[in-house]
């Protein structure tokens, strides 16, 4: 029995086609997901991820737990509100999941992390906060639905959909988050556009949802949400990292803080690591599409593609792959797709950036 | 559901049309396209090259994934189409114009193993259970 999202039904009343993802029943389209991408960098998308899980953690101890339990450093959240992405690392420096940590006050984090881990990592940090006596209360918040709202156009789109909010959208700065009452507003997303991610309780997620379609915002399936957050340069964990991969070579070493004296699990393996490879953006010269798994050629040896599609943006093929170091960018590599090998240029990602190609 | 009662199917959803030469055009079916979504590359055979049945033959690429396209019958390539792989949406749009190439069949006989509209319809539905 897949697990449903509470605005499942509203789904499926605007003929999206369902997949199961990780578990959950998801829309993948609403008809076409290129539209949808275009909708997005263009206008203003709306996405349920609701499936991802919001934990909220609580007591006196909470920095100094989260201070041991990412790689990132929660000493960089000080104003209420302010957001921190980073990896959840365990012992062999391997990454449990990538997170985005709210801080709110001294007793109360916020945090987001992937539906497929949810399970996974709410037992990781159960473990965690009783090991090491913190007495912190975790509390999953399913009754919460949560709703991105992407593109140029989605601060006008929140404020029609929610009267009174515009002081607040106004004021809110890139990657901060406020609370009112069970009610919060973020300025985060997974596309490189502008936008929100707003939590509601599930009850009212289906009369939210409403309004902000008739303000304008077009529902947006993990299709499109896939193709914007690949041209967007963003990590998609399970696919470009995972518990075998260290986030150094996962372009990830910009959220593994190393300056601080934190001992933080995975640490001591990260240091001790010999880097190797690299994440990358490639960009297809040759015509084809470029797909996770398929083989790099390079100078340096072989690297393998772990995110791949067809851009709509720039109507050519991009990926991330991970390959050697030593290869930069303006480099030339070969990808073998279906037993040919095709010509491809190594660039600095992100490919796409509030709707400007950036490549 | 679109499955056009003239045309003769496979179960790996290609169409085939027998045209009045007794060449076949193929392309993929419409409930094909719509399992695959937006269309962003296509590559057909070249003319001149013998096919075995079942071989496969093309390619097509939307945003989701890749899928090949197999050979519905024995026979050699006599045209492709170069405007689907120029504007692969043009499947999306229609499945059953946007055709991908043509093919003189070794046997016209084999035709007669394919499929025809009923039994696709058939095919589809028990797929979707």
């Amino acid at each position: 029995m897949l697990k449903q999202t509470p605005l499942n039904a509203a789904h499926r009343e605007l003929g999206a086609k369902m997949v199961d993802f990780g578990g959950w029943d998801m829309p993948v389209n609403y008809g076409s997901q290129i539209e949808e991408h275009y909708a997005v960098r263009k206008g203003c998308g709306l996405f349920d991820v609701s499936h991802m899980l919001s934990l909220d953690i609580r007591g006196a101890n909470v920095r100094a737990f989260l201070r041991r339990l990412v790689a990132n450093n929660v000493d960089k959240l000080q104003v209420s509100g302010k957001a921190l992405y980073s990896c959840m690392l365990n012992e062999a420096g391997g990454v449990i999941d990538d997170l985005i940590i709210y801080f709110m006050d001294e007793n109360w984090f916020r945090l987001v992390v992937n539906a497929g881990t949810a399970d996974k990592d709410l037992a990781w940090m159960e473990q965690c906060n009783a090991d090491w006596g913190m007495g912190l209360t975790l509390t999953p918040r399913r009754d919460l639905a949560m709703i991105a709202i992407q593109g140029p156009d989605a601060t006008r789109v929140l404020n029609e959909a929610l009267p009174g909010v515009d002081g607040l959208t106004a004021s809110l700065k890139p990657f901060s988050a406020a609370a009112m009452g069970e009610m919060f507003i973020a300025r985060t997303g997974y596309t490189g556009e502008n936008g929100f991610e707003a939590m509601v309780l599930a009850k009212s997620a289906p009369f939210f949802w409403k309004a902000l379609m008739e303000a304008g915002g077009k529902p947006i399936g993990l299709g499109a949400r896939d193709t914007l957050r690949l041209e967007a340069g963003m990590n998609l964990y399970g696919q470009d990292m995972d518990e075998t991969t260290s986030p150094l070579e996962s372009g990830l070493a910009w959220t593994v803080d190393l300056k601080s004296e934190r001992d933080f699990i995975g640490r001591k393996a990260l240091e001790a690591s010999e880097v190797t490879q690299q994440l990358a953006g490639l960009l297809l010269l040759d015509k084809g599409v470029l797909r996770s798994h398929q083989k790099v050629l390079t100078k340096n040896g072989d690297g393998e593609i772990t995110s791949g599609t067809f851009s709509p943006t720039m109507q050519q093929s991009i990926a991330l792959a991970r390959i050697p170091l030593g290869i930069a960018p303006g480099d030339e590599v070969e990808v073998d797709i279906r037993d040919k090998r095709l010509k491809a240029k190594v660039v600095k990602y992100p490919f796409v950036r509030n709707g400007k190609v950036l490549i | 559901m679109s499955i056009p009662a003239d045309l003769k199917y496979t179960p790996s959803h290609e169409w085939v049309r027998v045209e009045a030469d007794g060449t076949l055009t193929i392309g993929i079916t419409h409930h094909a396209q719509d399992l695959l979504g937006d269309m962003v590359f296509i590559e057909t055979p070249a003319a001149g090259r013998t096919l075995v049945k079942g071989e496969e033959c093309a390619v097509v690429e939307s945003v989701k994934a890749a899928s090949d396209v197999y050979a519905p019958v024995a026979g050699e390539v006599v045209a492709a189409n170069a405007e689907v792989e120029s504007s692969p949406e043009a499947v999306n749009q229609d499945a059953y114009a946007a055709w991908l190439f043509k093919i003189k069949p070794a046997n016209p006989a084999d035709v007669s193993e394919l499929l025809d509209a009923a039994a696709y319809q058939k095919l589809v539905e028990s797929e979707a259970h």
